[in-house]
């Protein structure tokens, strides 16, 4: 297929961004978005001119390093699917195709299609762990944990902290990436101990460098991962209570 | 010829890890935080040493080529992870997984780190579950297990399919904690390009800033590599676009020996190609051969799809050849066996380049929800990629590159022939001999780190309290960087014809014709020539655009290929000179009357260690024999 691709391109931080338009002729249907792009490069570099650089890796849908809007939407039109595994069967010949980077306050620009998503990595260092040093912990087997709360974890923990939640939001607010974090360890024994003070601590750090919730859920709706527009309303009601005990305690 | 002192420590197998951490010195508490250690790598192994290292109040530098430590290939790994627990009461044990482990690395691992591997691999499990990693559990509420490739028990802890992933995380985490704490500095997007080496010792590294192009000097009392397996040789394999062999190749020319380099695993399970643009192959997590049966068609002109084919036309070609394993066959017999079927004709797909992993039969049995619930993520992965809904129609696997059992070459305290440097995770080669098990190499990984560097490296430290630090402005330094920027402006200077991605394209074809699931001295031969032409041309004829102060993934692709280069020239010398089959390293002349491998015990029970002499076409051959004490020499059988 015969595709027409409007691509954001920026020098740097702080070089001024334009769209440029590329041809993508002989594009096979079985190929990833990602590698419809690699062919692109390809012809950039081969006319001497730098390729569109984009974040990518494992390319099977994991890592959380892709990340690109595609006609407006936080990795494209598939739900549930990152910009890696969305192959070209979903578009048709003809098609134009607009691509731009994350836009959101808290995700800078690098380069082109790249971000810089460091803040994502101080919302987690403020408390996104359960503190246990290496080698005292006890049999796995000493606590019986609950299989619906073993699963519910794991429907939390699957984030791949990506940040399409973050470009999606007209706010580019970060709650649906906080509070999957918070719900992975808060919803196991392991995490009780710590759970008010690190909620008050991530989302703190959240409200640092993101914007507000008002629960508009286009970040249910652009999670690859499928996670629960729940888990932040139970990561409000936790901070709620982490006032009041902090009040009480005071 | 160099043997080579693995410093295996004496007695017993039971006792050698107890023993020898009661010898080594130790660094009090308090001196602790006058030694600082540079992490290379923040994957299972490198993220867990850090953490490991920062609780125990060492000063942690540790470096990510990623823009998260969170983000490194161990997050991709599906199935599971091992651990001699025995919670089944299913007969496993501490020596099971270790006999096991030894048998299905083909004889050809140290004892002694095997041993020791499969007594932490219980500490894992206890340390990840109060991290809070989500294992499956069964609903009394304890933790479920299923069972891998190559054992006979059910050992593998697991997080849905993405068990790596969530072990990641947990490393991840405990590193976060620790960045918080100041006891670990942590750069991102920061690409170690060279090891620095004074008066023989490792004394830091020169990285470049993925987004900046800044070169920097960084200076530490030790270096760890954790930087992951060298599949991308290949081009195409199942790791992720950027794991690359740069900071083990370059550690290498600096004098750290290579062991191993031909051991090389192909995984049975992955998608099959569908066409020439392809990045990359995608795993099936092999825990789908749990409930999955191989086949393929009895006739070389089957045109029927499959569902129609009736059992007695189809060929369940491992359940066949190996009855006592089935489908749970290691990863290498497998990968070979479906290659045989294949080669023969008898492939299927619109290439006719796969065989059929067929869940029928199971969702029969068990139901389609409890098939979803165990494997939902895969069969939606598989969808996404093929188009094809695997509850309906059979998957097609193939098997592709997938993890390299050789790396830098180390002794028993995971330190490399440079003193100072160590080397963890996929990045050494001790544990899996040719062949790596299933759920093994989290094992591996979170072993290294989080247990066993943390101990060792404080017998190295120790003794240097109180002596004079190098500090970056040691000569040596400023000439490492000055390399580095050489390199960078040749390859922005030479501006040829073709991309990178062309020649590592090129590249990989040659190491996967020759050097790839089976071998002969006469490929391997052509290949040895025909490699360094193409190094040539790449060198004379690549198109490098864009300047190096900034982000230019050209540029950084560009040193990783060089590097690809020669470490493919390695891999082919290697597998010449090993004139047998064992494991994942498969001499076409050497099999047995039914196609299985011979193994010479007699000539090879070494491991070859290899040591850069300045011309890739001449490195020197030292060898370090492999004892076995404990497990008897025998043919593997797992029929």
């Amino acid at each position: 297929m015969n595709l027409t691709l409007r691509v954001w391109r920026q020098a740097g931080p702080t070089a001024p961004g334009r769209f440029e338009t590329y041809e993508a002729n002989g594009v096979s249907e079985d190929s990833s978005f990602l590698e419809m792009l690699d062919g692109v490069n390809e012809g950039l570099i081969a006319e001497g001119h730098e390729p569109i650089e984009f974040m990518h890796d494992c390319r099977e849908g994991i890592c959380g390093t892709c990340g690109m809007m595609i006609n407006g939407q936080a990795h494209g039109p598939q739900a549930l699917t990152t910009a890696c595994q969305l192959h070209m069967r979903t578009f048709s010949d003809g098609d134009e195709i607009v691509v731009e980077p994350w836009r959101a306050a808290g995700f800078p620009i690098v380069k082109d299609l790249v971000v810089d998503r460091a803040a994502f990595d101080r919302i987690v260092e403020s408390g996104g762990y359960v503190s246990v040093e290496t080698g005292s912990a006890p049999d796995a087997n000493a606590i019986p944990i609950e299989k619906d709360a073993a699963d519910l974890a794991m429907d939390a923990a699957a984030c791949i902290g990506c940040g399409a939640c973050v470009a999606a939001c007209p706010n580019g607010a970060a709650q649906l990436f906080t509070s999957a974090k918070l719900m992975h360890l808060n919803s196991l024994p392991q995490g009780q101990p710590e759970r008010f003070g690190r909620t008050v601590a991530m989302v703190e750090v959240m409200e640092e460098h993101f914007g507000s919730c008002t629960n508009y859920g286009e970040c249910e709706a652009a999670c690859p991962k499928g996670i629960s527009i729940d888990f932040i309303a139970t990561m409000n009601r936790d901070y709620r209570k982490a006032l009041v005990r902090n009040r009480r305690s005071a | 010829m160099t043997v080579l002192d693995a410093k295996i420590p004496d007695g017993p197998i039971e006792t050698k890890w107890d023993d020898h951490r009661f010898a080594m010195k130790l660094v009090s508490p308090a001196n602790k935080r006058k030694f600082s250690v540079i992490v290379v790598g923040t994957g299972l192994a490198g993220a867990s040493a850090a953490a490991a290292m920062g609780e125990l109040g060492y000063k942690v530098k540790a470096f990510t080529f990623h823009d998260s430590a969170r983000r490194a290939h161990s997050i991709a790994a599906q199935g599971g992870i091992n651990a001699a627990k025995n919670y089944h009461g299913d007969g496993d044990s501490i020596y099971r997984l270790f006999y096991d482990t030894v048998k299905g690395g083909d004889f050809r691992s140290r004892e002694a780190n095997v041993y020791r591997l499969a007594q932490v691999s219980n500490n894992i499990i206890d340390q990840c579950v109060a991290q809070g990693v989500p294992f499956a559990r069964e609903y009394g509420g304890l933790l479920d297990n299923r069972s891998f490739g190559g054992a006979q028990v059910s050992r593998t802890f697991y997080a849905r399919g993405q068990t790596g992933q969530q072990l990641l995380l947990g490393a991840y985490q405990a590193l976060s904690a620790q960045v918080k704490k100041g006891s670990v500095e942590l750069h991102t997007k920061t690409e170690m390009l060279d090891v620095v080496v004074v008066d023989g010792r490792a004394v830091g590294i020169v990285t470049r800033n993925l987004h900046t192009g800044e070169i920097r000097s960084h200076a530490a009392d030790a270096v760890v590599l954790a930087t992951g397996g060298y599949s991308n040789v290949f081009y195409l394999s199942t790791n992720a676009m950027a794991c690359n062999t740069t900071a083990v190749w370059r550690a290498h020319r600096k004098g750290a020996m290579f062991a191993n380099p031909s051991f090389t695993q192909i995984h049975p399970t992955a998608i099959p190609t569908s066409d020439e643009f392809q990045s990359k192959l995608t795993l099936m997590s092999e825990s789908l051969r749990n409930d999955g049966r191989i086949w393929v068609p009895k006739d070389l002109d089957e045109k029927r799809a499959a569902a129609d084919i009736p059992e007695e036309d189809r060929d369940y070609f491992l359940e066949r050849r190996y009855p006592a394993f089935g489908n749970l066959a290691p990863r290498d017999i497998s990968s070979r066996a479906a290659k045989e079927r294949v080669d023969a004709g008898y492939g299927v797909g619109p290439m006719k380049n796969g065989v059929y992993l067929d869940f029928s039969e199971a969702i029969g049995r068990l139901g389609r929800d409890v098939i979803a619930e165990k494997y939902g993520n895969l069969f939606d992965m598989y969808e996404r990629i093929t188009g094809e809904n695997p509850y309906d129609v059979p998957m097609r696997i193939y098997p592709a590159p997938h993890y390299t059992m050789g790396g830098l070459w180390v002794d028993y305290e995971l330190q490399t022939t440079i003193p100072g440097l160590f080397a963890i995770g996929e990045a050494n080669f001790s544990d899996h001999g040719a062949n790596r098990l299933g759920a093994s190499a989290l094992m591996q990984g979170l072993a290294d780190g989080y247990f066993v560097l943390p101990a060792t490296i404080g017998n190295y430290l120790a003794p240097m309290l109180g002596k004079p630090k190098v500090d970056t402005s040691a000569p040596e330094f400023a000439e490492a960087e000055r390399a580095v920027n050489e390199q960078n402006d040749r390859f922005l200077r030479t501006n040829g014809t073709k991309s990178v991605d062309h020649y590592h394209r090129e590249l990989g074809r040659i190491v996967w014709d020759y050097c790839g699931m089976e071998r002969t001295r006469e490929g391997l031969e052509k290949a040895l020539s025909e490699i360094p032409a193409l190094r040539a041309e790449f060198e004379a004829n690549v198109r490098v655009p864009g300047s190096a102060d900034t982000l230019n993934s050209s540029l950084e692709k560009a040193g990783r290929v060089a590097d690809f280069f020669e470490l493919a020239e390695l891999m082919c010398r290697d597998a010449l000179v090993r004139e047998e089959s064992c494991g994942g390293h498969f001499r076409a002349e050497y099999q047995t009357e039914d196609g299985e491998a011979l193994r010479n015990d007699a000539d090879f029970a070494h491991v070859t260690a290899w040591q850069w002499t300045g011309d890739s076409a001449n490195p020197a051959e030292h060898r370090e024999p492999l004892v076995y004490d404990n497990v008897e020499l025998a043919t593997r059988s797992y029929k």
